[in-house]
């Protein structure tokens, strides 16, 4: 039995340890948010949050999260008002959006270190997330759009 | 292929009340030779096949005949539809389409997206479904208040009689709207009264792309359901010998291991066991006649065929005499290889297959023909399969598969289990699962007269046929010529009296598909990379030479010099920075490309900015259409730098995204998207951003290095 929390809530999960915490969160706790892409931590569609740090949640064994905090896209606000929403939504970042989970949580990372990106921060925090459609330019414009927001939410 | 289309004769409007109250909208298609008053006076049930549902709790649901995949359609569709109905756009919702003859493609006659159809085919329905709905609802609130219809307007929703301020919202007419004829005639808005078409509309699907609720096929389940993975033969053609199952059985999870015809089935509780269970099983293949299919044999065996003429697709003037007199010639060929759809989205079918029902949920872009290929499999007739269209993580033409193999495969799958299950395809099944692009080799002879003017150009194109042996043939192969592997080159765009356009057809054992523009992603690469070496050998500005040949074509024309406008063709570059000019006309959408790029030392290219220029006739929703050029031009440039399926001993060698790689983020150019203003009816805006983005590099590194790419993906090794 391992024992960990999701979105703040505690889980108990009675599954091989060793399974990745992408078909936990997945096929045992039914949050589907979390999208499966290569299984092997190339493409960033499976990232999720362990304790405020990105992880590869394909390759990261469910024995890691216990007693850790899990975040997931289900968790950074259902009421799509995390600033990086707000951009996303206003910037019409998605096409396909199957990567978007990934890519937002991987950007909400980013911010939260690193209130201001610069063009190549942006790059290297986003170099492991892939999308097929090439919404690339509207992700790092809303990444910028979300500083922003973000900025005046503080300032407020 | 062109597709506007209107309503046709033989399809009858019908209305009625909504399950669940409310009005409807729907089209009816009768039986060959009776009427729709012919049928009602049978007793016969009309399906509900609604494109617009209106709740009497306001809310108005637009039916999609068309799969999303990121091509914005959901969002587009209800555009087009609302111009008409005028509704409150903040209470617009969207569905999926049931499969029904009455969701089929106005021009193709099948339940289908693709071939960047859906805009252009879907002009006219779906906004005269919205008109009709309108007009029902203006006469419903007319009879309440006893005024004619004409004296009253709406707004966002709400029918209004001015004169005595009386107002009603659609949702409590919809009752009683739903209760009356359908209008024999409405008439369409006259485009300068737009006030949705064409203005920029954010997407209705973005917020649940944003918190997680968006169900693609992947995440759907249905209540007993087990995961199935299924072990497939390495080589294509393959069968299983023997196979032994005993520890992947003892994997913890897993609760069979079922041969299908396309393999070996492992069936689990969920994915991770099915997946565990799969390593463990051993399996012995009959490899069949494919076991040698090398790609460098088959590049060494297309170079061979293009040296003599293939079946004539296209021949124009007489290019033998031209030769003889051209006072300059010059020859070149083009290579590109086999390629993955990669859509972020593996593959995946979710079926629940009862003794007299099949029902599936995944993400296709083929719903007729997918439900006629389960039927066959599940021996059910058609009408008791029935499919449920997810959001589609990516389809880039792999999801309209004419086999349905991925469909297919899990009805086998489902047989097998005796009981719901979920086929998932992993990333490597899905890089190794075949149905690519096709390979291509081709063969050009360019004549120019003693001013430098193309005046001869013969074209031989070496490539599978993707039609060919598909349902499709009569549609796609005239006079042993498949369309769709001359496209791009027979109907070039540019006027060259003397034109010869030739292909070979060879028969490889490995399947081939559509991939995002179809023959123009090879032949938009080949023609203007080739074109641009002929302009250098005529000693000819690239743009100048393309704006000449374009005199008889002022849409392309005003096109290219758009683009070139924006990029300041002719100015002075950074050292070191290269620009290369592209044109292509495909789904009958003009589009030219502007390229800035740079070769590192080591041979690495790196693309800064793009300027794109587009002419896709009226646009429906103008910021979906620099969207779909963004991501063509990313998909086009992903292509050009990084992809490749190579096939030695006949297995594929590619495996996940490290050897078949993306383009990322910061790999990814500026991107600058300029639409030409027009008033013509919409046409392919998915795919005519893809082909342009190759060859524009591709002659931006010729700028810059003066090396020539000839072949696909561009290798640093070339450029070093």
């Amino acid at each position: 039995m391992t024992s960990f929390f999701v979105n703040g809530k505690p889980v108990q999960v009675d599954v091989d340890p060793s399974t990745p915490l992408l078909w936990v969160l997945r096929d045992s706790l039914e949050m589907t948010g979390t999208k499966f892409g290569c299984g092997m931590a190339l493409c960033g569609a499976c990232t999720v949050h362990l304790d405020g740090k990105a992880i590869r949640s394909c390759v990261t064994p469910l024995s890691r999260a216990e007693g850790k905090h899990v975040t997931t896209i289900e968790g950074l606000s259902a009421s799509l008002t995390h600033p990086l929403q707000r951009a996303w939504i206003e910037l019409d970042v998605p096409q396909c959006g199957y990567c978007q989970s990934g890519q937002i949580m991987s950007a909400a990372v980013l911010l939260a270190e690193n209130p201001k990106p610069t063009d190549k921060d942006i790059d290297e925090a986003m170099g492991g997330n892939i999308c097929r459609c090439g919404t690339y330019p509207r992700i790092r414009r809303a990444i910028h759009r979300a500083a922003e927001l973000a900025g005046e939410g503080r300032t407020r | 292929m062109s597709a506007s289309a209107v309503v046709g004769r033989r399809e009858f409007i019908r209305t009625g009340a909504a399950i669940g109250g409310g009005l409807l909208v729907s089209l009816h298609v009768p039986l060959a030779g009776r009427t729709s008053d012919a049928l009602a006076a049978e007793g016969k049930d009309f399906a509900l096949n609604a494109f617009v549902r209106i709740g009497t709790d306001e809310s108005v649901t637009v039916i999609s005949a068309h799969s999303e995949m990121g091509q914005g359609i959901y969002t587009s569709l209800p555009m087009l539809l609302n111009e008409e109905l005028q509704a409150d756009w903040s209470k617009i919702r969207v569905e999926a389409a049931p499969v029904d003859k009455v969701y089929n493609h106005p021009v193709f006659g099948i339940q289908i997206t693709g071939g960047s159809t859906t805009s252009p085919a879907e002009w006219d329905r779906y906004r005269k479904m919205g008109a009709i709905a309108r007009t029902m609802l203006v006469e419903a609130a007319a009879r309440q208040w006893n005024v004619e219809a004409s004296s009253c307007h709406v707004d966002k929703g709400v029918v209004i009689h001015g004169a005595t301020d009386r107002r009603a919202t659609y949702g409590s007419l919809a009752n009683a709207a739903a209760q009356l004829t359908v209008p024999a005639d409405v008439p369409l808005k006259d485009a300068k009264a737009f006030t949705l078409i064409g203005k920029p509309t954010r997407r209705l699907d973005t917020p649940s792309k944003t918190n997680g609720s968006a169900q693609f096929g992947l995440d759907v389940s249905v209540p007993g359901m087990f995961t199935a993975v299924v072990a497939r033969p390495p080589v294509f053609g393959g069968k299983v010998a023997k196979f032994d199952a005993s520890k992947a059985l003892k994997v913890p999870g897993v609760k069979a291991v079922e041969e299908v015809p396309s393999g070996v089935a492992v069936i689990a509780e969920r994915f991770w066991p099915a997946k565990l269970g799969r390593d463990k099983l051993t399996v012995e293949w009959d490899l069949g006649p494919n076991a040698a299919l090398s790609t460098q044999q088959m590049l060494r065996d297309f170079t061979e065929m293009a040296k003599n003429p293939g079946a004539i697709a296209k021949k124009t003037g007489d290019p033998v005499a031209a030769l003889k007199t051209a006072a300059k010639t010059i020859t070149a060929e083009y290579d590109v290889p086999y390629l993955a759809h990669a859509m972020m989205e593996p593959l995946n079918c979710v079926v629940d297959l009862r003794a007299d029902s099949c029902e599936i949920w995944t993400g296709t872009q083929f719903q007729t023909v997918d439900r006629a290929n389960a039927a066959k499999v599940a021996g059910l007739p058609p009408e008791k399969v029935q499919i449920h269209t997810t959001l589609l993580g990516g389809g880039f033409g792999r999801r309209a598969n004419p086999a349905s193999d991925f469909v297919v495969e899990a009805v086998h799958v489902a047989k097998a289990a005796k009981a719901p299950v979920k086929l998932v395809w992993t990333r490597e099944d899905d890089l190794k699962g075949g149905w690519y692009r096709p390979m291509w080799h081709d063969r050009f002879v360019a004549g120019l007269d003693a001013s430098g003017n193309p005046v001869l150009w013969t074209h031989t194109i070496v490539g599978q046929s993707i039609m060919q042996g598909t349902s499709f043939e009569s549609f796609g192969i005239k006079d042993g010529i498949d369309v769709a592997s001359v496209e791009g080159a027979a109907d070039m765009i540019y006027d060259i009296p003397n034109l010869q356009v030739d292909l070979h057809s060879p028969k490889i054992g490995v399947p081939v598909q559509w991939w995002r523009s179809v023959g123009h992603s090879h032949t938009g690469f080949s023609v203007e990379a080739f074109l641009d070496e002929v302009a250098h050998a005529g000693g000819k500005d690239p743009y100048e030479l393309r704006r000449s040949l374009l005199a008889k074509q002022p849409r392309m024309r005003a096109v290219l010099e758009l683009a070139a406008q924006k990029a300041n063709w002719g100015s002075k570059l950074p050292a070191g920075v290269g620009r290369g000019i592209a044109t292509h006309f495909s789904f009958d959408s003009y589009v030219a490309q502007v390229v800035e790029a740079s070769v590192e030392k080591n041979g690495e290219v790196r693309v800064r900015r793009v300027v794109c220029a587009v002419d896709c006739g009226t646009v429906i929703n103008p910021d979906t259409v620099k969207a779909q050029m963004e991501g063509g031009i990313i998909f086009g440039l992903t292509a050009a730098l990084k992809n490749e399926i190579t096939l030695k001993d006949g297995k594929v060698e590619q495996n996940n995204f490290h050897d078949y790689q993306m383009l990322r983020i910061f790999e990814s150019p500026e991107i600058e998207v300029h639409i030409v203003p027009s008033t013509a009816n919409p046409t392919g805006v998915g795919e005519p951003g893809v082909p342009p983005a190759a060859p524009a590099l591709a002659n931006a590194i010729f700028a810059v290095t003066g090396k020539r790419i000839r072949r696909l993906p561009i290798r640093a090794s070339d450029l070093a």
